[in-house]
């Protein structure tokens, strides 16, 4: 087993509603999402938030989209209405939860990594081909 | 049933004013039947419309209206794509007004241009009979003094008004997804307790109400997730079936992509429980959703199921709130973080000395600034030799003078502080504070009206 951050076989986006702070954290591949559903826990994530006071953190499991939702209560410090940190909005916290560790074989980590370099050929390589014809 | 195509031209206030032509010259290329819609209205973009309307009561709208039409009004009119705009803000009727305006200076004078009111409520309720939205439950007490409050209305007005042959559709505050879901129920005659579809057409509005961010914006992340031409990242066109399932795309030639990647990510924004995603129109379940690649740049979406629409509507209620102030100097080369750490203790110091009455809290931008919490832990904890720092300060107060003289002691740094600090910059700024509240639906009357000449 070795040890890399989330950010290797997930990606996500913040949001926020009020004073309340929602975090996807979806898999890269469908080897990533065992993994991830396993070690990803309401409790670590509420850990990550414990110094800026969160009081709840609610985990919802969205099984279809291979992916986690996480609802952070009273994180924000204030958010918009009185915040005093620069990123009231708590936009940039879907990084401070990427930055979890997770356990893995090296074999998974190289397949989920084969699968993120696939979509990228996929995806990204048709329309630079398209932009240069 | 032929498919109905929604293109986005803006997804927040302050949006790109070039985006929605290529999207309109796609749906103009398709030839199929279609509308296009704008999203300017962030939670405090309407209470400070009201601000500047008490200042001139021809303002209060999206000031960017003009730019963001001007390129495209003449080509939707003469092809029969209606435009849906939140774009009213605090003003839905000047609004219509400067859309009339402009339509005359392009040669289309006869505009048929809709009106929909009843989102401002702040005559027909009292906050002390209804109950906080939980998500807000953690907010102190709300002053007296109110500056706004408006429901979120939900898509049958909008739809009513396309029905009734608008060209243009302008409201204040309604349900971003609403934009999209009146346009496909006015479309496909979709009923108002089809659940199902109703559901999939709030999904379609939900991932196209922030434009971009559903094509590739708000995603790059280099080696991981790239995005091509991200400078002319193209902004999201909904194929959407009779039965609501949807493809999502982007106008040909542009840059951004759409990958089943970008839509899960938007799927999920600003979602709490993924099964009851609550709107004004439906109740929307997003788990059993689908998502599957279907050709480049072409991701399909279905399988949204609904329950019935809630009955209360979500209000969003502004208050005046405190002063912010912030202050910035800089510290670079050998001993940089002790510097800037020696400087933010100085100015501790300083605002205990002076008895000013502020909240306070100090990053160190290059070692903590946005994970920190106010009291710094993560700042304090910090070991890394850095030697490009920023120390910012941040304080907020009910009355402004505390606030600036706490600024003005970043300024004095210049001085009295710590030796090699440059690049001072401060600001000061008003606040305003929302709160959202749950409002029984017979206290709101929502209206659908066509703008007259001449009409004040």
């Amino acid at each position: 087993m070795i040890e890399v951050p989330l950010h290797e076989i997930a990606h996500g986006r913040a949001g926020d509603k009020g004073n309340r702070l929602n975090i996807s954290v979806i898999a890269y591949a469908p080897a990533a999402w065992p993994i991830i559903k396993e070690q990803v826990t309401a409790r670590k994530v509420h850990a990550l938030f414990r110094h800026r006071g969160a009081t709840k953190v609610e985990r919802y499991v969205v099984e279809n989209l291979h992916a986690l939702n996480f609802v952070i209560d009273e994180t924000l410090e204030g958010g918009v209405n009185s915040g005093l940190n620069l990123d009231t909005h708590g936009k940039s916290h879907s990084f401070r939860v990427l930055a979890l560790s997770v356990q893995l074989t090296s074999e998974t980590l190289e397949s989920v990594r084969q699968a993120r370099e696939l979509a990228y050929q996929r995806e990204i390589q048709p329309s630079r081909l398209r932009t240069m014809t | 049933m032929e498919s109905f195509l929604i293109g986005c031209g803006a997804g927040f206030s302050g949006d790109r004013i070039d985006a929605a032509a290529p999207v309109v010259r796609a749906l103009v290329a398709a030839g199929k039947p279609a509308a296009m819609m704008f999203e300017t209205l962030a939670e405090r973009t309407l209470a400070l419309g009201h601000v500047a309307r008490r200042k001139n009561p021809e303002s209060g709208y999206e000031a960017a209206l003009p730019a963001l039409l001007a390129p495209i009004l003449a080509d939707c009119v003469r092809h029969g794509i209606p435009i849906v705009g939140n774009f009213g803000a605090a003003n839905p009727c000047a609004a219509a007004r400067r859309i009339h305006d402009l339509g005359c200076s392009l040669g289309l004078s006869s505009l048929r241009i809709a009106v929909v009111q009843g989102d401002d409520v702040r005559d027909r309720i009292d906050l002390d009979e209804l109950s906080v939205w939980e998500g807000d439950s953690g907010l102190p007490e709300s002053p007296e003094e109110l500056i706004a409050a408006n429901v979120y209305l939900g898509a049958r007005e909008i739809a009513l008004a396309l029905t009734q042959g608008a060209q243009v559709v302008v409201t204040g505050r309604v349900a971003d997804p609403a934009l999209a879901l009146g346009p496909l129920v006015a479309h496909f005659g979709w009923s108002w307790n089809d659940w199902g579809r109703l559901a999939a057409g709030t999904m379609v509005g939900h991932l196209l109400e922030c434009g971009a961010q559903v094509t590739g914006g708000y995603f790059a992340d280099p080696g991981y997730k790239e995005v091509p031409d991200p400078a002319t990242i193209g902004f999201p066109i909904a194929e959407v079936s009779s039965d609501g399932s949807a493809i999502i795309t982007k106008p040909p030639g542009t840059g951004g992509l759409v990958s089943s990647r970008t839509v899960k990510e938007q799927l999920l924004y600003e979602i709490h429980d993924p099964a009851a995603y609550l709107t004004p129109d439906v109740v929307l379940d997003l788990s059993s959703v689908r998502v599957e690649c279907a050709g480049h740049n072409r991701v399909r979406v279905s399988g949204a199921r609904g329950r019935p629409r809630p009955p209360t509507l979500k209000a969003m209620v502004s208050f005046p709130g405190d002063w912010l102030g912030e202050a910035e100097i800089s510290y670079a080369g050998p001993n940089a973080l002790a510097r800037a750490r020696l400087a933010a203790q100085t100015i501790s110091q300083r605002l205990r000395l002076r008895e000013l009455d502020v909240r306070s809290r100090f990053d160190l931008i290059g070692v903590a600034s946005v994970f920190d919490s106010d009291k710094g832990e993560l700042q304090d904890a910090a070991t890394a030799e850095c030697d490009d720092v920023r120390m910012r300060l941040a304080v907020s107060g009910k009355a402004p003078e505390p606030v600036e003289q706490s600024l003005q002691e970043v300024l004095a740094l210049y001085c009295c502080g710590p030796a090699g600090g440059g690049g001072v910059r401060s600001q000061v700024r008003n606040r305003i504070r929302t709160v959202s509240y749950l409002v029984p639906r017979e206290l709101v009357a929502p209206t659908v009206s066509f703008f007259e000449e001449g009409q004040s």
